[in-house]
């Protein structure tokens, strides 16, 4: 790796607390994004004479601070009511900024920093080029290849989003308890989002795919700092789990493998066991939650060798725990999948039959109706299920699994219905 | 004599590098291990997983306490060791410096004589596998 090429990755990760804290400086998200920019082309000039600072954070905020404060004095110079209040703690720029990085601001400064991604009235693919964007530090372009848009067109979007949330007015009163787990939720559920975007789009895109390590990095960084949330230690779990089968989970032909029919031993270990870790950690807190339950599910196919070692009875029981705790007909869609498994498939239709008026525009239910059909020997009834689900498909790989099912179908002798 | 040499670094760092860029530097840090290893003279080299998944056991004052998070809250962080069995400390110096030399970033090495407190029988840590169950 080169000096620079290792510079790149310091400012990277520095990135989150570093403009969370100048964020909190200058109020302003424009004026801190610039402070922290300049502070990186100082970093990129000087760090490979000089050799990197001990502590690249403090030393990018430190930076950082002066140079926006300089830029704040020139505005202002041209501005007959120099605004005071723009930047709060200007008075104290001289402290030295390692004791203040030690104090408990920094947790919610990146807290913050995530949180005014998630805002309610940003739909979930802004939120998600959003967090990119500022979080994590992609580049416009990045996003734009990862979502299949033109660059101007996601410049366009960022910048809505970003005078959206300027709009709403930033939050930079230090959280109560209450606020603090309330933000904690919707800044998991954004990261999630991240995730899911990169697994979805991942299969054909690859530029999308990167979005599950940014999702990964983001989760362990929000659990570092909040390090006794077992929601988060559930979410980082879950992500980890998915992403584990990332080489298992297509083929060569770009055809998706069902989870019962994928090669086990591409399934990455490393981070089972990290996931695994996790878990445990946060079932000791007797605090279950939906990603802890979501991960516990997905923890039990990572312990099985093979397929036929899966503890459905267990599965069905965390889903009934999941149903409780987050009720939604998707879940109960997925615990029908279990109890199929576990009790034959005339079981698992009889769960998913008052599901239908709800889920009906849904791929995945006709995708589960009709295999359960199929299994039970009701051809007629699966083929009905797969056309619909066909019509319903996201994407080719999905429309491509569906078809395959259908082939298998008319492979079978005559229905039986 | 026995020593542990423990790495830090900036974990942040660390976990930001890609796919491509730890295969890079683990290839060139095994190049560094091989004339030791083949020498005989290096012991188990552990990774230690990102500090989330670290649990500390605490001395309280009835039970000892059982805490999310590493040790301590530091920017530098523990993220492996290596045990070898050499002369001296100038040979663990020097290995260390090699390691070092290869590895990006600003990532110390301790290094800390130890006693064998137990050989251990992992190999691979494949031994208790807990999903395989073998």
């Amino acid at each position: 790796m080169t000096d620079i090429a290792w510079i790149e990755l310091a400012l990277t990760a520095a990135r989150p607390q570093a403009l969370g804290a100048l964020l909190r400086y200058f109020r302003d998200l424009d004026t801190a994004e610039e402070a922290f920019q300049e502070a990186c082309l100082r970093a990129i000039r000087t760090w490979p004479d000089k050799g990197p600072p001990r502590d690249p954070t403090a030393w990018l905020i430190f930076v950082g601070r002066n140079s926006g404060i300089d830029a704040v004095r020139k505005r202002a110079k041209n501005d007959p009511l120099p605004e005071e209040e723009a930047f709060s703690d200007l008075s104290d720029a001289e402290d030295d900024i390692a004791d203040r990085l030690d104090n408990s601001n920094y947790r919610d400064d990146i807290l913050r920093l995530m949180f005014i991604c998630c805002h309610p009235d940003l739909p979930n693919t802004q939120q998600i080029a959003l967090a990119l964007r500022i979080v994590s530090g992609l580049s416009v372009a990045q996003i734009a290849k990862a979502f299949l848009v033109g660059e101007s067109a996601m410049e366009q979007r960022i910048t809505r989003a970003k005078a959206r949330v300027a709009k709403a007015g930033v939050p930079f009163e230090t959280p109560g308890a209450a606020e603090r787990s309330e933000r904690l939720g919707l800044v998991s559920a954004m990261i999630y989002l991240v995730f899911n975007e990169g697994y979805s789009a991942g299969i054909t895109n690859p530029d999308s795919a990167a979005f599950c390590d940014e999702a990964i990095r983001l989760a362990r960084l929000l659990l570092r700092i909040f390090p006794a949330e077992p929601e988060i230690m559930g979410l980082l779990a879950l992500m980890l789990l998915q992403h584990s089968r990332v080489r298992a989970r297509i083929d060569g032909n770009g055809q998706i493998v069902l989870l019962e029919d994928q090669d086990r031993a591409l399934w990455d270990r490393r981070l089972i066991n990290e996931a695994l870790a996790l878990l445990d950690k946060a079932i000791r807190h007797r605090k279950p939650g939906p990603y802890q339950v979501q991960a516990a599910i997905s923890a039990l196919h990572a312990r099985a060798a093979k397929p036929e070692d899966t503890d459905w009875r267990e599965i069905v029981m965390l889903y009934g725990l999941l149903e409780r705790l987050q009720p939604s007909p998707v879940v109960t869609l997925n615990k029908a999948v279990a109890v199929a498994k576990l009790n034959g498939p005339e079981a698992g239709l009889e769960l998913i039959e008052p599901l239908a008026e709800k889920l009906d525009g849904y791929f995945y239910f006709h995708g589960v109706k009709g295999g359960l059909m199929m299994q039970a020997g009701r051809h007629g009834r699966a083929r009905v299920a797969f056309d619909r689900a066909i019509a319903l498909a996201n994407s080719p790989a999905e429309c491509a699994h569906i078809r395959m099912q259908i082939d298998k179908l008319g492979s079978v002798a005559a229905s039986t219905e | 004599m026995l020593y542990a040499i423990l790495c830090y670094a900036h974990e942040e760092t660390v976990f930001a590098w890609s796919k491509e860029e730890e295969e890079a530097v683990m290839a060139k840090l095994i190049e560094v291990q091989t004339p030791y290893a083949k020498a005989g003279k290096l012991g188990p080299v552990g990774r230690l997983m990102p500090t989330t998944a670290a649990t500390t056991v605490r001395k309280g004052k009835d039970e000892p306490l059982v805490l999310d998070g590493p040790f301590a809250e530091t920017k530098e962080v523990l993220l492996g060791f290596y045990t070898v069995d050499v002369e001296a400390l100038e040979e663990a110096v020097a290995f260390s410096k090699e390691l070092s030399a290869v590895n990006p970033g600003s990532s110390s090495y301790e290094i800390r004589p130890f006693y064998v407190f137990h050989p251990g029988e992992i190999k691979n840590g494949e031994t208790h596998n807990r999903e395989t169950g073998t």
